[in-house]
């Protein structure tokens, strides 16, 4: 008797319910990158300004020479700002290769034959940029913020900044939603995961060039929503409640952090599918 | 052998498909019953459409498309999650082995974790991949990547599979055992399938009925048996003279006559008439018969009588 024979059987087991796909394709994905020991070594390093952070808490708290070290928003806001460098490198290295490396393996075709629509394809793929963002912006905030809490022995502190919640929160969400939809609509344009980093990293840092020049030539800042980092940097002094550092209206930046995302979307829709038609 | 499940599995009823301004799929109505069917045609006939169509990947133009009695239009994902679809062209995800990717795939087909690798590790097996299973897929040889396409399919143990090209570059070696899995599959492990192929043999070999797809239309279906025409003996036939001439008098005496790459014909007479009537003709057209013996009807002139091959 054949080998095969003995090994196939029929399955009789339990299966999932539906929508539940993308939990799977961000877990694995996840699974997958923090397997790589230079990517753990990035991560070590974006926490490096959650530990001074954590030193100036504990110095504030405990010797009153270093009253100057006090947390304000100004702190979360430039602990936050500091984290955008590292949110740029996670981005590139974890988000270029996640639809482009699928549509080099036509991996597409094999996942949408499975009971998975596009839409949680792109959910599972967006959580898995989106976690590893979250780790290093929205969560040492947070725990610096209760940090902040616990070594001030008391509930003054968080009574006089309740919103500082919300503002980390509402500000991490929106920096790591802008980065990781820009960077999925660009993987999903291309096969090749080092054209889209050099893609991303163009369209980040030529958009605030360009609005550089034009600050140069004019003196106005009214244009920084052409900025991608500029736009979020003038939300973020909003939602802290700081003087904005340009003169962009808010709704302007807002609309431009919406286009972005909108024409993302509407790029993978185009893109993802489970087969390509060339006209 | 066990009998072979025997309702309609996948119907379409006038579906049409057109990439852009370009009609892949015109009008097509089709049954597939269960067990094994072949899917026939020429490159470019639509057969890789059809079964992309019936994805959900592709949205026709016009015509609605049924697969296990559930609208492909309403209800892709439960289709979906009853199907296992080995595509043409290679596919797997990038930087895994052979026993992750395939239980990935048995995850995403909603097999719990647990079940999905003890899964993959029997399909490996049944696949002729077991010794190879820790490799990673992007080191796997042509025929071995068209393996782990096929474990992929099976992992979640589908009820109809869709096999589109399944021998493609395979040597004669790996592709005689794919056949063979394939034919296994669907006449012991009772797994409907449908064979998207342009070889006639590996259709012939493993399957028991046949639709034929010729430039985006349905021109032949049915069991292959039916379809070779039990009741008619054929003859291979060379003459000397201008064969041509004598082929279209056979044709338009009423014989089926097709015309091979050699200088010989395939020439179908009733049962009942035998070599006899070949004889008198070529005796009133004055054409001398140089090579006259019995074969048996094949898919291949099925193929050539329905998509109008001389």
């Amino acid at each position: 008797m054949p080998i095969h024979d003995q090994t196939y059987r029929r399955y009789a087991g339990r299966r999932e319910p539906g929508g539940r796909a993308w939990m799977v394709v961000a877990v694995n994905g996840i699974r997958t990158i923090i397997k790589k020991r230079l990517f753990l070594g990035l991560l070590l390093l974006a926490w490096i300004p959650f530990v001074v952070g954590a030193v100036m808490v504990y110095l504030n708290a405990s010797f009153p020479q270093f009253t100057l070290l006090s947390m304000t928003a100004q702190r979360f806001r430039d602990f936050l700002g500091t984290q955008d460098f590292f949110v740029f490198v996670i981005t590139v290295w974890v988000g270029a290769g996640l639809i482009a490396n699928d549509k080099r393996a036509n991996a597409l075709q094999i996942y949408l034959s499975k009971p998975l629509t596009r839409t949680e394809y792109i959910t599972g793929k967006l959580v898995i940029l989106a976690a590893f963002l979250l780790l290093v912006t929205w969560v040492p905030a947070l725990l610096l913020l209760v940090l902040q809490v616990a070594f001030s022995g008391s509930f003054s502190f968080l009574r006089q900044n309740l919103y500082l919640f919300p503002a980390v929160t509402v500000f991490s969400f929106l920096q790591v939603l802008l980065a990781a939809f820009t960077m999925l609509a660009l993987s999903s344009l291309s096969k090749s995961s080092r054209y889209v980093a050099i893609l991303y990293a163009g369209a980040y840092l030529f958009s605030h060039a360009v609005f550089s020049v034009i600050y140069a030539i004019t003196g106005s800042t009214k244009l920084s929503w052409l900025s991608l980092p500029g736009t979020l940097n003038q939300i973020g002094d909003i939602i802290f409640r700081l003087p904005p550092r340009y003169s962009t209206h808010v709704v302007a930046s807002l609309l431009a952090v919406a286009v972005v995302i909108g024409v993302s979307i509407w790029v993978l829709e185009r893109r993802v599918r489970g087969v390509e038609v060339v006209s | 052998m066990a009998e072979p499940v025997s309702s309609t599995v996948v119907a379409l009823e006038s579906v049409s498909v057109a990439y852009g301004k370009n009609a892949a799929l015109r009008d097509v109505t089709a049954a597939f019953e269960g067990g094994a069917t072949g899917l026939l045609g020429p490159n470019g006939a639509g057969k890789s459409t059809l079964l992309k169509s019936l994805l959900g990947f592709l949205v026709p133009t016009s015509g609605r498309m049924t697969v296990l009695g559930l609208d492909v239009a309403h209800s892709a994902l439960e289709i979906r999650s009853r199907i296992g679809y080995m595509p043409e062209t290679d596919g797997h995800i990038p930087g895994m082995n052979a026993v992750s990717f395939v239980a990935y795939c048995g995850q995403l087909a909603g097999l719990p974790a647990t079940d999905a690798m003890q899964r993959a590790h029997e399909v490996l097996y049944y696949v002729g991949l077991g010794e190879a299973r820790y490799r990673n897929v992007e080191t796997y040889s042509t025929g071995m990547k068209q393996r782990i396409k096929l474990a992929q399919a099976l992992v979640h143990d589908p009820d109809v599979l869709f096999l589109d090209e399944p021998t493609n570059g395979m040597d004669p070696k790996g592709r005689d055992e794919m056949l063979e899995l394939i034919r296994d599959l669907a006449h012991e492990k009772q797994i409907n399938l449908i064979l998207s192929s342009h070889l006639l043999p590996d259709v012939e070999f493993t399957c028991d009925r046949v639709v034929v797809l010729d430039k985006g239309a349905v021109v032949a279906q049915g069991p292959i048996d039916a379809l070779k025409g039990s009741r008619r003996q054929v003859f291979e036939l060379r003459v000397k003279g201008d064969r041509h001439a004598f082929a279209a008098t056979l044709i338009a005496a009423g014989f089926e006559c097709h015309e091979t790459d050699e200088d010989v014909m395939r020439v179908f007479v009733e049962a009942k008439e035998g070599a006899r009537a070949l004889f008198a003709m070529a005796d009133r057209e004055k054409v001398q018969v140089r090579h006259l013996r019995p074969s048996v009807p094949t898919l291949e002139d099925v193929f050539a009588k329905a998509i109008g091959e001389k």
